[in-house]
């Protein structure tokens, strides 16, 4: 019984132009895009930072929240593989976020840290998919775990907007260090370009990881189900 | 109301008080129960052997509406469990666990299953079955402090308190001494003639077959034998049992 | 045949909050101990801080948020043991009462755990750190109830399913925190501007919040909790 999934044994296409779209996208950041008057050189490092933030919050954890609600109405184990795998591969780019984010500010406005709204935000992003991940590396049971981590995850996504706007609400009654908006309408459109390639970049690279991840979790179930079967 | 002819039974007037038709229960991908079909009226006792593994546990919680069948349906008393948590009301379970809060009395434990039972006089219902089990006098200790003999019996109590007309015992008689072991049989024997239903899974032939109406043997999840206890021959059924138990081992 | 009525969702849920009560009540260590734990907490805080620097007034509400949410985690751990230990869970599965109405008892006695506590912390805040004895503190109070409906909420239901994992006193902790957060920053800042005298206008958009957080969750948890049992 071989599966569609485990039996590709070629190159990673997907994987390759995703790296070759950052990569254009990157030649396209120093080469090709003016330099932001203000902000100097670092603000490219925006490039990756807001692209991955859109990717972590936009697409791996939605996809995370709709693959828990759908789990729980169809029971089905793909679902949950998905899941997993969103998890995964949003907490990388999570990670990204929250290391850009401190580069950056320290570069712009002297401090690695400043409570930013959305970083703040991106911070309990990041602990929650934390949680998330130690929830299932603390259940053993398969059926057991994808139930537990489809309710963490619907829960989480319920969350998700209460923490905006707390942590929204808090910066705005605070005051905090004078910003350089780091994006403003009037962008030269090389920059809005070069976004928007860097989004779709980033995006690219999310799909391709997610399926990379979740073909590790497809076959790592079927050896478990084979040992099982010996056993 | 379905009528089922299951081997051997005859057809009756009155519904059963339990039907499984092709009952399944499925765990990561292995069969726990496999398509187990039978019946039982009221007055019946069935005894069910088999060996660990065999899956009668899994059945029994099935039967008692903790687990949701992969296939097949169960009906208690004409309801199917799956219709909603009433049907689940007519079961009874002594397992292996006692099933009790051992900070809290035996009574206070048994007045608790009454009271989610929905009894009117849940007081005097859980005095009936601790009486009936003779465990009255100890009534006020707390679980903890019970001997696991007396523990058993209070959780036998904890089973029979709301009167149910589907009574499922694994390994009942475990633990338990002479005393005990008569105050469970005279129980037993009180719900069948009431008009109840038993299931009883034990290891023990002998007292399994005591009040058994008919005798089954499960393996692998499915059910080997089965037939009405007049058809069994004890010493032949004995060493059939032991072959199958030995085989699987 | 005795006189019998299957109890309905809340008959059902106030008769497991009463015999969880009286189990409580019975063994009294978990309750102790969270009292103990937050009184020591109270007082070491005001070692924690300078005294000089920061007013005693100031500091209260903040420190009686924190001690609350790790004292009401201590009493959550507790929550679901007794059923576990001897498969009590069974006999409450197998009634004819709804699953939810499990959940909704269980969280009742561990609101009524979390109010306990609460009730000899607020005044030994009051006391130690010297706060004026006006209004302000019955709104410290409602703020508080509000606060300990969401806190039990979320609590109760990953307490069902902590227990059943190997990390159970570490992952309770860590699964909820996230979800504290809106809670925690909801509560102080509404009893700050209220302890201060603010009108409750400006104390309402994090009320709001803290209101609109219990809605969801409480909801949100009961129709979830089903998913965590074992069926």
């Amino acid at each position: 019984m071989t599966n569609d999934v485990t039996s590709r044994r070629g190159p990673d296409v997907l994987l390759g132009v995703a790296i070759a779209a950052v990569a254009a996208v990157y030649v396209r950041a120093f080469a090709f895009t003016p330099i932001e008057a203000r902000q100097g050189a670092a603000q490219r490092i925006l490039y990756i930072h807001a692209s991955s933030a859109f990717v972590a919050l936009y697409l791996a954890f939605v996809l995370l929240a709709i693959a828990s609600i759908l789990y729980l109405w169809l029971k089905d184990e793909k679902l949950d593989r998905v899941a997993e795998s969103s998890a995964e591969v949003g907490l990388v780019f999570t990670t990204v976020v929250l290391i850009t984010g401190p580069l950056w500010g320290k570069t712009i406005w002297g401090a690695w840290w400043t409570w930013d709204a959305r970083l703040t935000s991106t911070l309990f992003l990041w602990f929650i998919i934390l949680s998330y991940s130690m929830l299932r590396g603390a259940v053993e049971d398969r059926g057991r775990r994808a139930r537990y981590s489809a309710v963490l995850g619907i829960l989480a996504a319920l969350l998700v907007p209460f923490i905006h706007l707390s942590v929204y609400m808090f910066r705005t009654l605070h005051p905090m260090p004078i910003l350089l908006k780091p994006s403003t309408p009037s962008m030269p459109s090389e920059m809005r370009m070069t976004f928007f390639a860097a989004f779709i970049a980033f995006a690219l690279l999310f799909a391709a990881l997610l399926r990379k991840r979740y073909r590790i979790a497809t076959l790592r179930d079927l050896v478990a189900d084979r040992e099982q079967e010996t056993a | 109301m379905a009528r089922l002819v299951v081997s051997g039974l005859d057809q009756l007037a009155t519904p059963p008080v339990v039907v499984a038709r092709g009952l399944s229960r499925v765990f990561s991908g292995r069969k726990a129960v496999d398509g187990v079909s039978f019946s039982l009226q009221a007055g019946d006792c069935l005894a069910l052997f088999g060996p660990n593994g065999a899956g009668k546990t899994t059945l029994l919680r099935l039967l008692a509406g903790l687990l949701t069948p992969s296939g097949g349906l169960c009906l208690v008393g004409g309801a199917s469990l799956r219709d909603g948590p009433l049907a689940r009301g007519q079961v009874g379970l002594v397992s292996h666990a006692s099933m009790l809060y051992s900070a809290l009395s035996a009574r206070e434990n048994v007045e608790f299953a009454a009271r989610m039972h929905g009894m009117s006089d849940a007081v005097g219902a859980a005095r009936n079955a601790l009486a009936a089990m003779r465990v009255l006098d100890r009534a006020e200790t707390p679980v903890r402090a019970l001997s696991r003999g007396l523990q058993q019996r209070v959780s036998i109590a904890r089973a029979i308190v709301h009167v149910p007309r589907l009574l499922l015992c694994d390994e009942p008689y475990t633990g338990l001494d002479e005393v005990g072991s008569a105050a469970l049989t005279a129980a037993l024997a009180e719900r069948r003639a009431s008009g109840a239903a038993l299931l009883l899974v034990t290891h023990n032939l002998s007292e399994g077959l005591a009040l058994a109406t008919h005798a089954a043997i499960m393996r692998r999840g499915k059910l080997a034998r089965y037939e009405a206890r007049a058809e069994v021959d004890a010493s032949t059924y004995a060493s059939e049992y032991r072959e199958m138990v030995t085989l699987d081992a | 045949m005795p006189e019998m009525t299957p109890p309905g969702t809340m008959r059902a849920a106030w008769i497991v909050a009463r015999k969880d009560l009286a189990i409580e009540f019975r063994t009294r260590t978990a309750f102790l101990s969270a009292l103990v734990f937050a009184l020591l907490g109270v007082t070491i805080f005001y070692f924690a801080w300078d005294s000089t620097a920061v007013a005693a007034n100031d500091l209260a509400p903040g420190v009686l948020w924190v001690i609350f949410i790790f004292a009401a985690l201590l009493g959550l751990q507790r929550s679901f043991g007794s059923e576990l230990a001897d498969r009590a869970i069974d006999g409450l599965l197998g009634a004819p009462v709804s699953r939810e109405s499990i959940y909704l008892g269980k969280a009742l006695a561990n609101l009524v755990f979390v109010c306990g506590v609460l009730a000899v912390t607020l005044p030994a805040v009051v006391l130690f750190y010297n706060l004026p004895m006006d209004r302000g503190v019955l709104a410290l109070a409602g703020v508080a109830l509000l606060a300990a409906i969401g806190l039990v909420a979320i609590g109760t239901l990953f307490s069902a399913m902590a227990v059943n994992t190997r990390m159970a006193e570490l992952l309770l902790p860590m699964l909820s925190l996230p979800f504290f957060v809106p809670i925690v920053m909801g509560a102080a800042q509404s009893s700050a501007r209220l302890m201060a005298g603010r009108p409750v206008a400006e104390a309402w958009p994090w009320l709001r919040i803290l209101v609109a957080f219990d809605i969801v969750f409480v909801v949100a948890c009961t129709l979830a909790f089903p998913f965590t049992l074992d069926e």
